[in-house]
């Protein structure tokens, strides 16, 4: 392996957002923090698939994450983004870690159609809540930052820069993780697991706390999503954005931490493009495109990377 | 690395390209921006007429072929433009496509949404961003209830009005019903109808009993199982907000069965379906249009131009969608005029076309609009139903009874289920 | 309690269209290992070349009770022609990709039919309502249902029947199996593994435009049809046990009758009682009700 300069990149990604941001469009800065908020959502399930899980319902703990945050603001009125974002993660891995005694148990295609079960669960229970504006959801109060509102012109890139140092605390600690013994063992397990367990492990055990962290950055990116889109709704539940999750993950292979961050902005970007160039066709356009990515680059968008390197 | 640069450029290539293809006309034309649904369940009977209502109404304004008060070319002599947009997928997606039509195609108005959800979800990205949009379809009434706006705006009625509306028009009808029963989506338009519906029927007739209130999933498609509880309820009325593929999907499920031979269907987004499935509904049936549309629309000059040149286009008449589309253009148009008159003829900004908004009154091809309630940002207007009867293979609509827009909508400030709790006090 | 009679006729309808439209997805998983998303566009497919075709057929005036027929027919012809392109075209090329990635895949197919479907059909909804009707109906209690719903029941049966009896019982079904056991050793015996795949997607893609084809003449054939469908397959064949016949069979009568018992008496969680089942099913049977016990590769 050579030697990694996974932090020090995502070091200067982050410096580059803080400096150029001011020069980026609006709307532009807001793709950046929907792609971070996504990308932390992936980068749980890339944690998963590491150990060959697929969790069909990642939606579940970005729905939660969301809820908590707008909740925060509805009911106790707090707007501050960085308190939304620390509740959604706790209140989502406290949701994974109850989850997890259950699916810690489940393998290959029945856990992931068994946390499909679950985010839907969470759909309906949603969809029949009108306390909580039922399928419309409702406004999550305007994103204010150690209890300081910033004005219009500033608001979009104070947002992106705080979540993009979120996004950097969450990335540089699971890359960390990843070199303990535990965070190793992910690869083990999806080659064996028998073997594991011979070594003296719990794989069960393994696969809930990955289970946990994973939930956590979902709900990360949950509240992340919902302070910056300003609006939730059960929809951040359904099973086809989990699909989306599964999709960017996939497109940007395991390669590295800062993988789903690019597979998401990417992501972001054709499916932005496919809505401007063919209104009536983007899915056809969505569809193509991720297509050939997949022939293409088959180990992921991260391989562009890491070909030379290889050759 | 070299494929990444590759990757890169196209990208920046594509996303430069995109608005600079709408872009290049003459003498700053206004642009606008049209969400709507282009695809899904929800593009054949809401989105796709929408649009084409859009397409004609824009086109007829540019060429100065609409009737007074609206003969003057495009907005105030400047051409309109559009920039058409689908408004399939998430509240997250319909939001970054916001953001991108204000400040990357760069439009002046905004006009669309079905969805209600998207229509809360854009509304404070709306006054963020300081841009005019009206909502020309969706019927939460949360919207004004809850928020207050400068920017947002929505030329057609509220679901309460629908809801209201159907109940007074069913006590009108049947003095004697003692019973009702409701079929409705499960989701937050069908929960708002049937809640406001039986709240109203509850003042109107105290003693009435209910009998069921079937929700199931919204585009389920397999009614049998609930058509069969509502035969066995055996109420007097049915009350349901289904529409588009639901809607159908039922009445073809429940016309063999003789569910609304039994009892009385009020169909209260009905009226999208009259024209196709006029089969399958029986006679005596209720239809709704949510707003004086369609068949219950004016027999005005607006309503004969805008009818004539929309069946002429596309070979069927105008649904209420299109009808809300092209009286949210009106609007739009008569606001942006008024403002540039008092602007002394010059281009007016968002800020003033959103003040002659206001407490607009305004003529559509649907009667009059008022922008009377959410402090002058929420139309309201009269409503009317009528009962289904076939003649000759063609749906008609008799015993058609109207209601003033102030005895089917509160009064300004007022919400609407309090107003109804209250006994639809003014 | 005189509901009960409805609660199971109505349970018995549903688990029958549920199964007709899942048995392809279950069939394809059993034999490719392949998730196959795209099970919702061939639903969709079938269900819009029905409608065209048979729509064809009555407005021509030849006689509507042959219009059963056509519906099979447009449902097979559909599938015949899209399934071997989609699967020589583009899947055969994928075998050796993970399971997730050709889920992925199949995704992106879906993506890409829907949009075909609308080049092709439009947005405009179609009906024909004609072949419900036709048949008449008859009486449960005092409640009365078009015969047109025994025709899914007996389509249901037919193909669990027929498809046990294959399985079971012909030389072409214990290949089969065979592959399912083990492609690898199966192709190293001289089984024309490729062929088999490519029958099989066909099939089971067949099954699916059927499912749409018949349940055409009772909805209005729109855009996003199929969509539902996916994951109301997904349910019913996990419940059961993917890849298992009987499995789907209970699934979807499972389904079907705590749907209609929930509609009838508490209408307000018929929402999320599939996922319910579902998640219970999962948490007592981890791989559903009729699963095969995996062998651990040590």
């Amino acid at each position: 392996m050579n030697r990694d300069r996974t932090l020090p990149i995502l070091g200067a990604v982050m410096l580059v957002v803080v400096l150029a941001g001011p020069l980026l469009p609006q709307w532009a800065l807001f793709l950046v923090t929907i792609a971070i908020a996504k990308g932390l959502v992936a980068l749980g399930l890339m944690l998963l698939l590491r150990a060959g899980l697929v969790s069909f319902g990642q939606a579940l703990y970005y729905c939660i994450g969301a809820y908590t945050a707008g909740s925060v603001g509805r009911f106790f009125n707090v707007g501050d983004m960085l308190v939304q974002m620390i509740a959604g993660a706790a209140v989502a891995a406290l949701v994974a870690f109850i989850l997890g005694f259950l699916l810690a148990r489940y393998r290959g295609i029945f856990f992931g159609l068994l946390s499909l079960a679950l985010s839907m669960i969470l759909y309906g229970l949603l969809v029949k809540s009108e306390a909580l504006g039922s399928t419309d959801g409702f406004n999550v109060l305007p994103s204010t930052v150690l209890g300081i509102r910033p004005s219009e012109a500033w608001v979009r890139y104070v947002v992106a820069a705080v979540g993009c140092g979120v996004a950097l605390l969450a990335t540089a600690l699971v890359y960390r993780y990843l070199r303990t013994p535990l965070g190793q063992l992910a690869p083990a397990i999806k080659d064996n697991e028998i073997r594991v367990e011979y070594m003296g492990t719990s794989v069960r055990n393994a696969i809930h706390a990955m289970y946990v962290i994973a939930a956590a950055l979902s709900g990360i990116g949950g509240a992340l999503a919902a302070t910056t889109v300003g609006h939730i709704d059960p929809d951040m539940a359904y099973w086809t954005t989990s699909g989306e999750f599964i999709f960017i993950t996939i497109l940007a292979g395991t390669g590295s931490v800062v993988a789903p961050f690019l597979g998401a902005a990417i992501f972001g970007i054709i499916h932005t493009v496919a809505f401007d160039l063919s209104p009536n066709t983007w899915q056809m356009s969505l569809g193509t495109a991720l297509l050939l990515l997949i022939v293409f680059l088959p180990d992921g968008l991260w391989s562009l990377f890491t070909r030379r390197k290889a050759a | 690395m070299r494929n990444f640069r590759k990757l890169a450029t196209a990208v920046a290539a594509a996303l430069a390209l995109a608005p600079a293809a709408a872009l290049a006309q003459d003498a700053a034309p206004v642009k606008i921006g049209i969400v709507t649904f282009l695809s899904g369940p929800a593009a054949s009977p809401f989105g796709v007429p929408a649009r084409n209502a859009a397409e004609v109404v824009t086109e007829l304004l540019n060429a100065g072929k609409a009737p007074a008060p609206y003969a003057t070319k495009g907005f105030g002599g400047a051409p309109i433009q559009t920039v058409i947009i689908d408004e399939a997928g998430s509240t997250t997606t319909q939001v970054t496509e916001y953001r991108n039509l204000v400040q990357r195609h760069n439009v002046d108005v905004v006009i669309g949404y079905v969805s209600s959800g998207n229509c809360l979800a854009i509304a404070p990205v709306a006054e963020e961003l300081k841009k005019l949009t009206n909502f020309f379809d969706c019927g939460t009434a949360r919207i004004f209830e809850d928020g207050s706006y400068k920017y947002v705006f929505r030329t057609s009625p509220t679901q309460t009005m629908d809801s209201v509306g159907a109940a007074l028009y069913v006590h009108d009808a049947k003095p004697k019903l003692k019973s009702i029963a409701g079929l409705n989506q499960n989701y937050a338009w069908g929960q708002d109808s049937w809640g406001d519906f039986e709240a109203s029927m509850k003042q109107l007739v105290p003693k009435v009993e209910v009998k069921t209130s079937q929700m199931p999933k919204l585009f389920a498609g397999q009614y049998n199982a609930e058509i069969s509880t509502l035969l066995g309820a055996k109420a007097d009325v049915i009350h349901s907000s289904f529409y588009d593929g639901d809607l159908e999907a039922l009445l073809l499920q429940a016309a063999p069965r003789g569910l609304f031979k039994k009892s009385t269907g009020i169909l209260s987004a009905g009226e999208t379906v009259i024209h196709k499935l006029a089969a399958q509904i029986p006679d005596g049936t209720v239809i709704g249009a949510r707003g004086p549309f369609g068949p219950y629309a004016p027999n005005n000059e607006l309503n004969r131009w805008f009818s004539k040149e929309f069946r002429d286009r596309y070979q069927v008449p105008p649904t209420y969608p299109s009808y809300q589309m092209a009286q949210a253009i009106l609007g739009v148009k008569a606001a942006w005029e008024k403002a540039q008159a008092a602007n002394g003829g010059k281009r007016p900004s968002n800020e003033q076309v959103a003040a002659a908004l206001e407490h607009l009154s305004f003529e559509g091809p649907g009667g009059t609009v008022k922008m009377a309630n959410g402090k002058g940002h929420q139309s309201i207007m009269e409503t009317a139903y009528g009962m289904s009867k076939v003649v000759g293979g063609k749906l008609t609509l008799t015993n058609i009874k109207r209601y003033p827009a102030e005895k089917v909508n509160p009064p300004d400030g007022v919400k609407g289920a309090d107003w109804i709790a209250s006994g639809f006090k003014k | 309690m005189d509901q009960i009679p409805a609660v199971i006729v109505d349970g018995i309808f549903y688990a029958a269209w549920l199964f007709v439209a899942a048995v392809g997805m279950t069939l394809i998983y059993g034999v490719m290992k392949i998730v196959n998303l795209t099970h919702g566009s061939f639903y969709a497919l079938g269900a819009y070349a029905a409608a065209s075709l048979t729509g064809a057929w009555l407005a021509k005036g030849y006689p509507p009770m042959l219009s059963y027929g056509v519906l099979l027919g447009s449902a097979v012809l559909v599938s015949v022609i899209v399934a071997p392109l989609i699967e020589r075209g583009i899947l055969r090329f994928m075998y050796a990709k993970d399971e997730v990635v050709i889920m992925l895949i199949t995704y992106a197919l879906f993506l890409i039919l829907e949009d075909t479907i609308k080049l092709i059909w439009g947005v405009d909804p179609y009906f024909i309502a004609e072949p419900y009707g036709l048949l008449g109906s008859f009486d449960v209690g005092d409640l009365s249902y078009p015969t047109y719903n025994l025709i899914l029941v007996g389509i249901a049966l037919a193909a669990g029947i027929g498809l046990t009896l294959l399985l079971r019982g012909t030389r072409i079904g214990k290949l089969l199996l065979t592959v399912i056991h083990d492609p690898e050793v199966s192709r190293a015996m001289g089984i024309n593994v490729d062929r088999f795949y490519l029958v099989t997607f066909t099939f089971g893609s067949m099954l699916a435009a059927i499912g749409g084809a018949f349940t055409a003449p009772t909805v209005s054939v729109v855009p996003g049809l199929g969509v539902e469908i996916i994951v109301l397959s997904f349910a019913v064949v996990v419940i059961g046990g993917l890849g298992s016949l009987p499995g789907a069979a209970l699934g979807a009568v499972i389904v079907g009758l705590v749907r209609s018992a929930t509609i009838h008496y508490a209408p307000e969680v018929e929402l999320f009682v599939i996922y319910f089942v579902m998640a219970l099913v999962l948490a007592f049977r981890p791989r559903g009700l009729f699963s095969l016990a995996e062998p651990r590769k040590i």
